[in-house]
């Protein structure tokens, strides 16, 4: 890691960007994603003010409203060692997409592109950047309760725009009593998209009503990933079906930090939720405990 | 009838058209017509170097590489010691089909060669609708692919390798090339003008347009049998 | 054919409700996936094979014109002749003149997706000829009078007993009866009318996957023979071809061929790849006596003056459609013209306009799998970009879908209201769903609640427990 010597003087400042899904959906991921950099090493700090990364506006053509966006980021986080978030969608926009918004601005778009050099997906920043010592003090997380075997859903942007694939997966191999299985086509859209699966719910339907197939193919009790908007459309879809089987983020699990699921009630049992249809699905998922 | 070709007669070429689509073109890569000429002698010493790209190696024995690819796309090959053993080789090919002796061959000089024996009926010819067995001579075969390579002429007409249902390919062991790009350096040595039609045949003829399914012999020969002959 | 792109939405959901076409595109997403995916595997060149022919092609479109020159002035020293047209009607038009000129009464075609953009067979018949398609997933559609669904296999989302049933009613007159409805069977059906066919046909007309400009060649890959019989018995060949299909010389062509067919079917190379130079020589025994060239702009330097240039290095594999979820979901007809999946979603809208297909651009998840397949690396998902960009700039797309857009955009660029507003309403949400744990309906999500549930919110803003929590100063 470039930042190891360094680190070891003076640890490398993280600015997390929370992303918007995980700010107001799902807490959990963020404090998860908090817990991980710190424990590799990492200062943490969450600026202030951070919204949206600009995605839904840059892909539905509205470059004004992405580069407004992209300018407040830049001026957030452009201090810091690290820009780290807990998505490869949203990374993969400020890597890989912000510097074209300023393709006529080339003030801006230096700067643009040197926070993109300097931005890194959770999980590929946690073994890529940090390196086998930090990797190595991430491991012992306890599997979350009544989950033995999880599969990975590969969300496509960290997959395709950066290389996100082995990463997650060496880090989940070091999850005390949790077996990761693989399922078919786990690298095929789950079919959310962003505003696609609302524009087209029928469509979007239909591919997240076979990844939610192929999840309960695999076997498994839980399905991870590391983007909150593939979980949060194959939560639904799994609810809707009546299917059992837990859906966390791939931070949670490996912070430990997995208690309830995506789509679980907050009063009640964790994990007694998606048994309702009781059709399909994984079989004879032990109950999680009771708090 | 649509109009489009701006009300031009039948049988003149519409006025517009090629200054039409030239004009954009040029107009859309920019050109400058000062540098235009320029231009076009680079393009020409681009095609005249004949650069040669990426090719995937082709190692080892190129005649036991050219009989695997062969059989991997549905043909049979069989190695034959000799001109004047193509004869009975095809012989007992279209016996192990039970294909008769009516055979039309083409009279490039290695098929010329060939002495049929007695019992075959031999036409030369280009194909007949009715013709059972083509027996043509290949131009060359590519060990990188298996493939064969055809070319027309007066002595070697195109619908032989089409038309019937089996098709014998003779190959002069000598003409057994390593890549397709060799295939091209061999034509411009040795024709001085290009022929009408070059076919790279790779196995016989195929579909999988009915439920993807191969199904082998759509429109082209059903069998493919390649006679290989050390010369 | 009319495009119906702009119906996207409603040709998608007959698709997802034809189970027929569930099954059909299951078993091709299988096989193409597979195979190509064998077939890369073995070649270690395959993406250095893949950079140089991007190489060559973007070196042939940027100077483009001079290989078309260069193109022409070789097709006619061989004695053919090479047509222009700048659009549809005149592609029409210069063949049916080409036809009428022979005296031509049945023409037979070999598969040409060019032939199908610019409507070609509707127009040949209405001008009286008899027109025979004689691929046999062309010849399938042809006689269900469908569009191709596929650009490699037309008629993909046909079951056999439907061909069968379709081989039964058209084959009638000839005094043929039903043909069994073993694969062989319905092979055998097809190769034997329409080897009548081959025989009597006046012109034959065939698309190009190249043309050569070193030698004015026009080049076809099929694996079936059709072509090669459509462009060998008849007395007139005619290529129809767009005008971004040529390549400098015969070793570029080796290049791009070694990608073309493991991209498309897995296949090292299609069985029949032939290359056509000019009409027959005089002391041939066979080959057609005249050879026409009819090149098509149809909107194609447009796409070359501007950002979409890349597009024009496609060279019609399907690959990008067999990877594409969306496309396998929905098949081909619902994109509602000729070009279908990810390469049809941008060629329809910068052909027949974006305000007639601007659904396709945006019925993509942008997962990116097509570019990742695409043997001539042409970005496709950020071309859909652009392309979405356009049809925001012009306004069109459903008012809900911009005023949510606007109104979210408008709170994401003001945090100070962006926080308490998102601070409240996941308050809300996170209360109202706290037995549950998700919601079956909700206001204003249909499009969401419509397939599948929304999980509630856990309740408090990430930024604002942090804060709580006393890290406010991180």
């Amino acid at each position: 890691m470039e930042g190891t010597s360094r680190a070891r003087a003076a640890p490398p400042r993280v600015g997390l960007f929370v992303t918007c899904l995980v700010d107001l959906y799902r807490p959990s991921t963020g404090f998860a994603a908090v817990h991980l950099l710190e424990a590799a090493g990492c200062e943490v700090a969450v600026p202030r003010g951070q919204t949206c990364c600009g995605q839904p506006a840059f892909n539905s053509g509205d470059a004004g409203t992405a580069r407004a966006l992209a300018r407040s980021i830049i001026d957030r986080f452009e201090g810091f060692d690290y820009l780290v978030a807990p998505s490869g969608s949203c990374a993969g926009m400020i890597r890989r997409h912000l510097p074209e918004l300023f393709a006529g601005d080339a003030g801006w778009r230096e700067r643009a592109e040197g926070l993109a050099d300097r931005t890194w997906e959770l999980t590929s920043f946690l073994v890529d950047v940090c390196g086998a010592p930090a990797a190595e003090r991430l491991r012992g997380a306890e599997a979350p309760r009544g989950v033995r075997r999880a599969t990975y859903h590969d969300s496509c942007s960290g997959l395709r725009e950066l290389g996100v694939r082995e990463q997650p997966r060496r880090l989940l191999a070091g999850v005390a009593g949790l077996d990761l299985v693989e399922m078919p086509d786990a690298e095929v859209c789950c079919g959310f998209g962003g505003t696609f699966c609302v524009k087209y719910p029928g469509v979007s339907g239909r591919m997240v009503s076979e990844k939610v197939e192929n999840i309960a193919a695999a076997g498994a009790e839980a399905v991870l990933a590391g983007d909150v908007g593939c979980l949060l459309n194959i939560a639904g879809r799994m609810r809707r079906e009546g299917r059992a089987g837990r859906v966390f983020h791939v931070a949670e699990v490996l912070a430990g930090m997995a208690d309830r699921g995506i789509g679980e009630p907050a009063v009640g049992s964790p994990g007694t939720t998606a048994a309702g249809g009781g059709s399909g699905g994984g079989s004879g998922r032990g109950r999680a405990p009771e708090r | 009838m649509s109009a489009g070709s701006g009300g031009a007669p039948a049988g003149s070429a519409p006025a517009g058209g090629r200054d039409r689509v030239l004009g954009a073109v040029r107009a859309a890569v920019r050109r400058d017509p000062a540098e235009a000429a320029v231009r076009r002698a680079e393009i020409e010493a681009r095609i005249a170097a004949r650069e040669v790209h990426v090719r995937p190696p082709v190692e080892g024995d190129l005649t036991a590489r050219f009989a695997e690819k062969v059989a991997l796309v549905a043909s049979t090959f069989a190695p034959v010691k000799g001109v004047d053993r193509v004869s009975k080789a095809v012989a007992d090919y279209l016996d192990e089909h039970g294909l008769g002796r009516e055979i039309v061959v083409t009279t490039d000089p290695l098929v010329e060669q060939v002495r049929w024996s007695n019992e075959f009926a031999v036409a030369r010819r280009a194909a007949d609708p009715d013709d059972r067995v083509s027996v043509t001579g290949a131009f060359a075969g590519i060990a990188e692919t298996g493939t064969l390579v055809f070319v027309s002429d007066r002595r070697t007409p195109t619908t032989l390798n089409f038309l019937p249902e089996t098709h014998v390919a003779v190959l002069a062991r000598d003409r057994l090339v390593p890549h397709l790009e060799d295939v091209w350096e061999r034509l411009r040595d040795e024709r001085a003008d290009s022929p009408r039609t070059v076919n790279f045949i790779t196995g016989p003829s195929r579909t999988g347009d009915i439920e993807l399914q191969l199904e082998i012999g759509a429109h082209g020969p059903r069998r493919l049998h390649v006679l290989l002959v050390d010369v | 054919m009319i495009p119906e792109s702009h119906r996207f939405p409603d040709r998608a959901g007959l698709a997802l409700a034809d189970e027929g076409l569930r099954l059909a595109l299951d078993r091709a997403r299988q096989g193409f996936i597979g195979n190509r995916r064998k077939a890369v595997d073995a070649l270690p060149e395959f993406p250095a094979l893949r950079e140089a022919a991007r190489r060559i092609k973007d070196h042939t479109l940027s100077n483009l014109d001079l290989y078309l020159e260069r193109f022409e002035s070789q097709v006619t020293a061989s004695g053919g002749q090479v047509h222009w047209a700048a659009d549809a009607p005149a592609a029409r038009a210069r063949i049916i003149d080409i036809c009428r000129e022979a005296g031509a009464r049945t023409v037979t075609k070999g598969k040409s997706m060019v032939g199908e953009e610019v409507a070609l067979n509707e127009a040949l018949e209405e001008a009286g000829l008899e027109v025979v398609e004689t691929d046999l997933g062309e010849y399938i559609i042809q006689l269900a009078d469908e569009t191709p669904s596929h650009i490699v296999a037309p008629a993909i989302h046909k079951t056999r007993e439907e061909i069968r049933d379709l081989f039964a009613k058209h084959h009638a007159p000839l005094g043929l009866g039903p043909p069994g409805l073993g694969n062989a069977e319905l092979v055998a059906r097809a190769r034997e009318v329409l080897r009548r066919d081959f025989l009597r046909a006046d012109v034959g007309i065939t698309g190009a996957n190249f043309l050569i400009a070193e030698s004015g060649s026009t080049v076809i890959v099929t694996n079936e023979g059709n072509g090669d019989l459509s462009n060998t018995l008849p007395r007139v060949h005619i290529v129809i071809a767009g005008i971004e299909k040529v390549l400098p010389g015969y070793e570029d062509l080796c290049t791009v061929l070694r990608l073309l067919a493991r991209s498309a079917t897995g296949q090292e190379m299609s069985v029949y790849t032939t290359v056509s130079t000019g009409p027959r020589r005089s002391a041939d025994l066979d080959g057609p006596e005249e050879f026409h060239v009819v090149l098509v702009d149809n909107g194609r330097s447009g796409m070359l003056g501007g950002e979409f240039r890349e597009m024009l290095r496609c060279i019609r594999c399907g690959a990008c459609l067999n990877h594409c979820p969306v496309y396998h979901a929905v098949g081909g007809h619902a994109y509602g013209w000729v070009y279908t999946g990810p390469m049809g979603s941008v060629l329809t809208p910068l052909i027949v306009g974006l305000d007639r297909a601007h659904h396709l651009p945006n019925a993509c998840t942008l997962n990116g799998r097509c570019e990742q397949v695409c043997p001539m690396s042409i970005p496709l998902p950020s071309m859909l970009r652009k392309l979405r960009a356009r049809g925001f700039e012009r306004g069109l797309g459903t008012r809900t879908s911009r005023l949510g857009l606007a109104m979210w955009g408008f709170l994401a660029r003001r945090p100070a209201l962006y926080r308490p507003v998102a601070g409240a309403a996941m308050g809300v949400m996170g209360w109202l769903g706290r037995r549950r744990g998700a919601f079956r309906r909700v206001p204003l999500a249909g499009g969401w609640t419509a397939v599948r549930d929304l999980p509630a919110p856990e309740g408090e803003t990430f930024q604002r427990a942090w804060r709580r929590r006393g890290s406010g100063g991180r």
